[in-house]
């Protein structure tokens, strides 16, 4: 049997890891499943600002006026913007993951149907609503 | 002493002594069930803030303060940070090498989670509570 010593270092070899990221083609697939990521993480960040906008509601008059004053600052736009082309995309996509979940959709031909679903999906819902959006706040 | 005959650890985890957490499929339950739910919630959310783009202080108040809505409200704050705690757990576990740096952001992700979940509920329900 082999030794502690041994087993270690052959399992802390220096060998490479896949997928090798310098020479690794991105495909639709991979890119969309960083891009999950990527959304997953901004909206984490939008759920504060969703938390700190009811604590400025429950807070008062003017605690929510400032909030809202910040809303419509351009910065403000802009990251409610964010936020919400995030959503739509994570939302679509999570759908597609938990088709995956229940078994359908896994093989490679389908991976990419639904993934040109999705972005298709993203690019009408998100043109809407940012046009919704606008439209009723100027 | 060979205690791997028989055994279906492999001599690595014999070695480090390392047995199962018990937990299973915990992680990916959780963040399965809080999707799902996530799913309606997050369109009534949406659906929320257009309805009430341009309305006043008091109308926003009396809106989140019907029943239904504050209760509802509160579920999708409450899985919206469950949801993207446990997302961020995986994304720190699969690109943090350094172990106490690791350590370090779950545990303030672990923490705001619930920080952020706790002051939104109570939040809502004091929206809920004085507006009547």
């Amino acid at each position: 049997m082999a030794s502690e010593a041994q087993l270690k270092s052959s399992s802390h070899a220096k060998r490479p890891l896949s997928p090798h990221l310098q020479v690794y083609k991105p495909q639709l697939t991979s890119i969309m499943s960083i891009i999950h990521r990527g959304t997953g993480v901004a909206l984490c960040a939008g759920a504060v600002l969703i938390a700190i906008g009811l604590l400025a509601l429950a807070d008062g008059y003017e605690s929510w006026t400032y909030f809202r004053a910040q809303c419509g600052e351009i910065w403000g736009k802009l990251i409610i913007a964010a936020f919400l082309l995030s959503l739509v995309y994570h939302w679509l996509n999570g759908l597609r993951h938990l088709g995956w979940d229940a078994g359908y959709g896994l093989d490679i031909s389908k991976t990419y149907v639904t993934g040109k679903l999705v972005l298709v999906l993203f690019a009408v819902i998100s043109a809407a609503l940012l046009y919704f959006g606008l439209r009723s706040t100027t | 002493m060979s205690k791997s005959s028989g055994s279906l650890q492999s001599p690595l985890g014999q070695v480090r002594g390392l047995g199962s957490a018990k937990e299973g499929v915990g992680h990916w339950w959780h963040q399965r069930l809080t999707a799902i739910a996530l799913a309606p919630l997050s369109i009534l959310f949406v659906w929320l803030v257009l309805h009430l783009l341009n309305a006043d202080y008091d109308v926003v108040r009396a809106t989140i303060a019907q029943p239904y809505v504050a209760v509802l409200l509160m579920c999708f704050m409450v899985s919206l940070f469950y949801h993207g705690q446990l997302g961020l757990q995986t994304i720190i576990e699969d690109y943090i090498h350094h172990r106490a740096l690791e350590l370090t952001l779950l545990i303030l992700v672990k923490f705001s989670a619930l920080l952020f979940s706790v002051a939104s509920v109570l939040a809502i329900a004091r929206i809920a509570l004085t507006n009547s």
